[in-house]
């Protein structure tokens, strides 16, 4: 599949990959200096491979609060966005999404491309009982703007009419303008805005904000970049047989109101009486080399977890990753990498936030 | 387009080797491949002595998106690394066939080179990919 922007990737170059059946640019030179031009400046994404999806209908919040980990009824004023888990029974993760209130029988969520199917066949098998209308918005494509002159750089490129409404927008809302729904929510680490408009609209923004100094970047730059962040990529750091209480996502999950019933409480509340044995950290690689997913955790020789995601930091200039590891973990431990076990540095993600470095990588001394 | 220079021999899993004078064989990786694999940022090398039989992985080039082995053209014994890939593994990428050399071997078995491909065969499997 291709998205609306697949003619202005080939045009410039981009190197194109299949991801979960769609034809995205991987990068268009340097996966790098996308990676910077991002940190320091803007840099832009097509992101229309992620599903759009809106729900409505006179029943649609008390849906979500049974569908969604997270409680949409946090969400009172038009445009409020909230990140939450999708859970299965037994409270491990069907996907992570982000749902926006648009009005009291009006919610709009975005999922992961690569779970679009099963996601679909979930939300309306559990539709149903609530007479939810669920409409997949194919239509529309999605444009991630991100840096810190993002906001300001995307706003000249959007309906002169909706400037102070854009960049009058708080974290996590959004608003319409025109056609377009722009919402200050990313997944870089970086301000931002992210973009849904009809897909026959896209190239022309995309062209504008090329004009306006916004780099072109792809997949390989937004995968460093929010593993920079400290962001879970699902399918690698949680999936179907991992809960949000062991991949760092306890607090996505809203138990207040106790009542409240939603899909995979059951499970999770056995779970957190029982006490959870791992828990999610990122690692930094102290010396050279490149820590990658699956590779295990060792403390004094013995296996203590497996790491989920693991790249090269383009903004540490070192190898960083996130991990499920056993609770007792101390703030150093080894990593396997081919055979060799190599000193790692135990952290709190996020490794980067607004640019800034936000571990200490330079931390030395004794082993815990 | 890849630069895939006339005077060197190649394998089916993108190496290029030189012959030198003295009867030794620098190893790189070609031009296409450092292309696929994207920006390096780490390169693992082997020991100075080691014997290595063709096909053996013996380097490891890795890229921000992916770690890749490097398998060894020919039987020899290891006389020399390409130092300089510590500090600016990126050299595979500017210079692939120069500056970006990995390795060098010696005592080469030179019946092994005779597996090699050239670089018209070369260019033939890297379309069919």
């Amino acid at each position: 599949m291709r998205t609306p922007l697949y003619e202005q990737h080939k045009a410039a170059g981009a190197r194109l990959v299949d991801f979960a059946g769609w034809d995205m640019p991987v990068h268009y030179g340097s996966q790098i200096d996308e990676h910077h031009a991002v940190r320091r400046v803007a840099g832009m994404f097509d992101v229309s491979h992620m599903t759009v999806v809106d729900l409505s209908g006179i029943r649609v919040r008390d849906f979500l609060r049974h569908l969604l980990a997270n409680d949409v009824a946090k969400l009172k004023t038009a445009g409020k966005a909230l990140y939450t888990c999708m859970l299965n029974d037994e409270g491990c993760v069907i996907d992570d999404l982000i749902v926006y209130f648009r009005d009291d029988t009006h919610f709009r969520i975005v999922v992961n491309a690569a779970t679009r199917e099963k996601d679909l066949a979930w939300i309306e098998k559990h539709a149903k009982g609530y007479e939810a209308v669920v409409d997949e918005r194919d239509d529309l494509a999605m444009v991630a703007v991100q840096g810190p002159r993002a906001r300001e750089l995307a706003a000249t490129c959007l309906p002169a009419a909706g400037h102070d409404d854009v960049l009058a927008l708080k974290p996590f809302n959004a608003v319409a303008i025109a056609d377009y729904f722009v919402a200050r929510t990313g997944y870089t680490g970086e301000d931002g805005f992210e973009i849904i408009l009809p897909g026959e609209q896209a190239p022309d923004l995309w062209d504008s904000l090329a004009r306006a100094g916004v780099v072109t970047c792809g997949l390989g730059a937004r995968d460093t970049l929010r593993l920079e962040a400290g962001m879970n990529l699902y399918g690698q750091d949680m999936d179907e047989n991992t809960s949000p209480l062991e991949s760092g996502l306890g607090w996505t999950i809203a138990w207040e109101p106790a009542d409240r019933d939603f899909i995979g409480r059951g499970a999770l509340g056995r779970q957190k009486a029982d006490g959870v044995a791992n828990k999610f950290v990122g690692l930094v690689l102290e010396g050279r080399g490149v820590l990658r997913a699956h590779q295990k955790v060792l403390v004094d020789g013995v296996v203590v977890g497996e790491t989920t995601s693991g790249t090269f930091s383009p903004t540490l200039e070192r190898a960083i990753g996130l991990a499920r590891v056993s609770k007792t973990i101390g703030d150093r431990c080894d990593v396997d990498i081919r055979g060799r076990q190599l000193p790692v540095l135990v952290v709190k993600p996020p490794f980067v936030r607004n640019g800034e470095i936000k571990v200490d990588i330079e931390r030395r001394g004794e082993r815990s | 387009m890849s630069d895939i220079p006339g005077d060197l021999k190649y394998t089916r899993s993108h190496e290029w080797v030189r012959l030198e004078e003295d009867g030794s064989v620098t190893i790189g990786i070609t031009h296409h491949a450092q292309g696929s694999l994207g920006e390096l940022v780490y390169v693992e090398v082997p020991d100075v002595g080691s014997e290595l039989s063709p096909g053996e992985a013996c380097a490891v080039v890795e890229s921000v998106k992916a770690a890749s082995d490097v398998y060894a053209p020919v039987e020899g014994v290891i006389v020399e690394v390409n130092d300089a890939l510590a500090d600016q593994p990126e050299l595979i990428n500017e210079q692939p066939y120069d500056d970006g050399w990995i390795m060098r071997f010696g005592e080469v078995n030179h019946d092994t080179l005779a597996e090699l491909i050239d670089s018209d065969a070369y260019l033939a499997s890297i379309e069919d990919e």
